[in-house]
């Protein structure tokens, strides 16, 4: 068995982008995901790559849209203010089909919020965050080995894709350590990136890295290749867990730590005798549409637990087409549901029965 | 199958974060299922610092301890805040030199240690942490002299390799008291 | 025999610029610098948002459109993932100097290792006329209809006077293409910014005072006349920082 090591979240992430090829870093100190940019200042200069602690979240997205455009593994990780200031780049990113990884350690919002752990990012992530039509594919891990996991798949995606993958954890899953086993994680090397601007040498027509189309109809073709390429990564990437739901009356919908803490109440609901299981998105973008309308030929109650005021339920209902009945089990403000909240809401459930 | 869920909680400086890796990193190297979640903030400088460890052999579910089996209490702002949240039946071992008064619940066991005072006359700095450390794996059972090393050579970085020894007579004073 | 030529670095498409605009004079300095140093191949460069948004198809190098006032910041990213590289900026007034401001600042205190072409031509071009941070007290724009108030608006800001100030930029000039004279001297300014980045020196940054008839209101020779008579009297032509000149050196 490969050495396994107790990491913190954040240094899983940062380690793992290194494991993937990553060298160049660029952030901006913020609570809770500091972590990263501090590995990664210790790391970078000893294996000849670039960490750069940028004047602004803005400015280390952009240094991020550089490096990418230069054709290397680049990364920026930032905790939910922060990528509210890098979405201008996020945009930029998509409109411009350049890859990029991108770590979001939420913390509570909105505005300043707070600095404990939080998940009301989601329609930010999901939904692209910054202006225009485009997607991120957006990974949640539920523990330090996905941490570790997830980021290497996401420097994968974003290079077959040309599109920025996000990790979407929270402080939790940021500050917390886990044995984590790197020796087990599968790398891919970069694809050739012909379209980079390296320098032409003389050798080629010039390559442009651009997102401006004054003309609409060419704009209009544009968006409908790169949702071509969306339609893909719906196809192929979609990944979750499901836990428990072979016979499950009753489904927990739930991501990251909230699907930690909904695993204690779902055992302890089965040891009453409860028919409950739960399905855990790992991709949060493309959502797993396919299995939550499956279960919902069974299911006939969904409890979506979130750190949100109802993010992702909204994607529950869509994927289910409204069909069963809907419970919202959600603390916000940097709060964390308690495995016993989860459990009475999962109770009163089993007691609606049918619909 | 057995999962303990410990929660550490004392001032900032006290070394609470340190104590509750060195027992998350004495689990892994026995094969256990760990996990370790610290108070994270401002908090941590100079206020209350708290974390929470949970070592069994079913894989962690929630990392958070709200209910802990076992609290450890280095002050008194710790055990008033917390006293109430330990599970019946469960442990709490307190650091009677600079916690005054008594536990006041009947339905969990208490262990009270010197472990500021202990550290002082002995000369091992501030490791009191490692003191109560010491008291822990006594009354529960878990000293195994190997993985104790094997778990301080995990948290002490090869730069202070030179206090690996005095970590290891804090925790021998801890299980000798 | 052709004894004038366009630069084999500048693209052959008609360029979008008004007339009598003197971003065109500025693209075919900036060529002929990449021509000289034969560096057409290991060249990228960055456009901004404004009237040189299009620079991009302009020159036959490797090019890259950034967001507004970001262009210092994604010139970092490129010559970081690749410092053999020869790495500019293109950018006007409004990109650089407001919105763009701490990219700028940020760009020269660390001394990356680029060139910055900077026009001043005290206007947002592109949008129609607005006022920019280097409008004069006194212009009229289309936001300052009755000229730019200073205790309104504030006072203009003079790029090199302000980035001289920092310890990290390499060399600072301000120049103008308004005459024959002054074009020489802005080839020169130009060539020698590249070069610095050629030689490892650090950041380079060239505002070049630049004409903008069409949102002026003035005939083009009348803007010319404009950046002599008003223009070169607020914002002084000369090298503000030469640290190399000065035999210091970054530690």
């Amino acid at each position: 068995m490969a050495d396994k090591v107790l990491m913190k979240g954040n240094e899983a992430i940062a380690e793992a982008a290194i494991i993937a090829g990553c060298r160049h870093y660029f952030g901006y100190p913020i609570t809770p995901q500091t972590e990263v940019a501090a590995y990664m200042a210790k790391k970078m200069p000893k294996i000849g790559g670039t960490f750069l602690q940028a004047e602004s979240e803005i400015a280390a997205i952009n240094m991020v849209y550089g490096v990418s455009s230069a054709g290397k593994r680049v990364m920026t990780s930032s905790s939910s203010p922060g990528i509210s200031l890098k979405s201008e780049g996020l945009s930029y990113l998509a409109g411009a089909d350049l890859p990029a990884f991108v770590v979001n350690v939420q913390r509570g919002g909105p505005g300043l919020g707070g600095i404990q752990p939080s998940q009301s990012d989601y329609f930010q992530a999901t939904r692209g965050g910054g202006h225009g039509d485009y997607h991120m594919i957006v990974y949640a891990p539920a523990s330090v080995q996905e941490m570790a996991a997830l980021t290497v798949k996401a420097f994968d995606t974003a290079d077959k894709y040309r599109m920025t993958s996000m990790i979407l954890a929270d402080g939790t899953m940021g500050q917390m350590m886990e044995p984590v086993d790197l020796e087990s994680l599968k790398v891919n090397p970069a694809p050739e990136k012909p379209w980079a601007t390296t320098g032409t040498d003389k050798k080629r027509e010039h390559n442009i890295i651009n997102s401006l189309y004054l003309k609409p109809e060419q704009l209009e073709q544009v968006n409908f290749e790169r949702y071509e390429r969306y339609k893909e990564v719906e196809k192929n990437e979609v990944m979750f867990e499901e836990y428990l739901m072979d016979d499950a009356e009753i489904c927990v919908a739930a991501f990251g730590i909230a699907a930690r803490v909904s695993k204690n109440a779902i055992n302890a609901a089965r040891a009453k005798g409860i028919k409950v299981g739960m399905i855990r998105p790992i991709t949060l973008w493309p959502f797993p549409k396919d299995v939550f309308k499956k279960a919902a030929e069974k299911v006939h109650t969904f409890i979506s637990v979130e750190l949100s005021m109802g993010q992702m339920i909204e994607d529950v209902k869509l994927a289910t087409e409204c069909k069963a009945n809907y419970k919202l089990c959600n603390r916000v403000g940097g709060m964390i549901p308690l495995p016993e909240q989860v459990l009475a809401d999962i109770e009163e459930a089993a007691k609606g029965g049918n619909k | 199958m057995k999962t303990t869920q410990y929660l550490f909680a004392g001032f900032g400086g006290q070394g609470i974060l340190f104590a509750g890796k060195f027992a998350a990193y004495k689990g892994l190297i026995e094969d256990k299922q760990v996990s370790w979640l610290p108070s994270y903030g401002p908090e941590m400088r100079g206020g209350t610092a708290s974390c929470s460890v949970i070592i069994g052999d079913e894989p962690v579910g929630s990392p958070i301890v709200s209910s802990p089996d076992v609290l450890i209490a280095m002050n008194l702002p710790s055990l008033d805040r917390y006293e109430d949240s330990v599970v019946p039946g469960g442990v709490i071992f307190a650091d009677s030199s600079l916690i005054e008064r008594k536990v006041k619940r009947d339905d969990v066991k208490v262990f009270y240690i010197p472990a500021t005072k202990l550290a002082d006359e002995n000369g091992v700095g501030k490791l009191a942490n490692m003191i109560i450390v010491g008291k822990i794996l006594k009354e529960m059972n878990e000293y195994n002299e190997d993985s104790v090393m094997a778990a301080l050579k995990k948290v002490i970085s090869a730069k202070h390799a030179d206090m690996l020894d005095i970590n290891l007579k804090a925790i021998k004073i801890g299980f000798e008291n | 025999m052709v004894v004038f030529d366009k630069p084999k670095s500048l693209a052959d498409v008609p360029l979008h610029y008004c007339p009598g605009c003197t971003h065109g004079i500025v693209h075919r300095l900036v060529a002929e610098a990449i021509d000289e140093f034969d560096i057409e191949g290991k060249t990228i460069g960055i456009a901004p948002v404004g009237c040189s948004v299009m620079a991009y198809d302009y020159f036959n190098c490797d090019m890259i459109e950034a967001a507004h006032g970001r262009a210092p910041a994604v010139a970092t990213g490129v010559k970081r993932a690749d410092p053999s590289k020869i790495v500019f900026t293109y950018q006007g007034d409004g990109d650089l100097a407001s919105i763009g401001m701490a990219e700028t600042v940020h760009a020269a205190a660390r001394n990356e290792n680029i060139t910055v072409i900077f026009i001043n031509n005290a206007i947002y071009g592109m949008t129609g006329g607005q006022m920019a941070p280097t409008s004069l007290p006194g212009q009229v724009t289309q936001t300052s209809p009755y000229g730019r108030d200073v205790k309104l608006c504030g006072f203009p800001v003079k790029v090199c006077e302000m980035l001289s100030e920092l310890d990290g930029a390499e060399y600072i000039e301000r120049v103008a293409v308004n005459n024959i004279k002054n074009i020489n001297a802005a080839k020169k300014a130009i060539k020698k910014a590249f070069q610095n980045q050629i030689e490892g020196k650090g950041f380079s940054l060239i505002e070049v005072i630049s004409s903008c008839p069409t949102n002026w209101g003035l005939t083009p020779q009348n803007a010319l006349k404009w950046i002599d008579e008003k223009m070169i009297p607020y914002y002084p032509l000369g090298v503000y920082k030469d640290r190399s000149a000065k035999g210091e050196r970054l530690v």
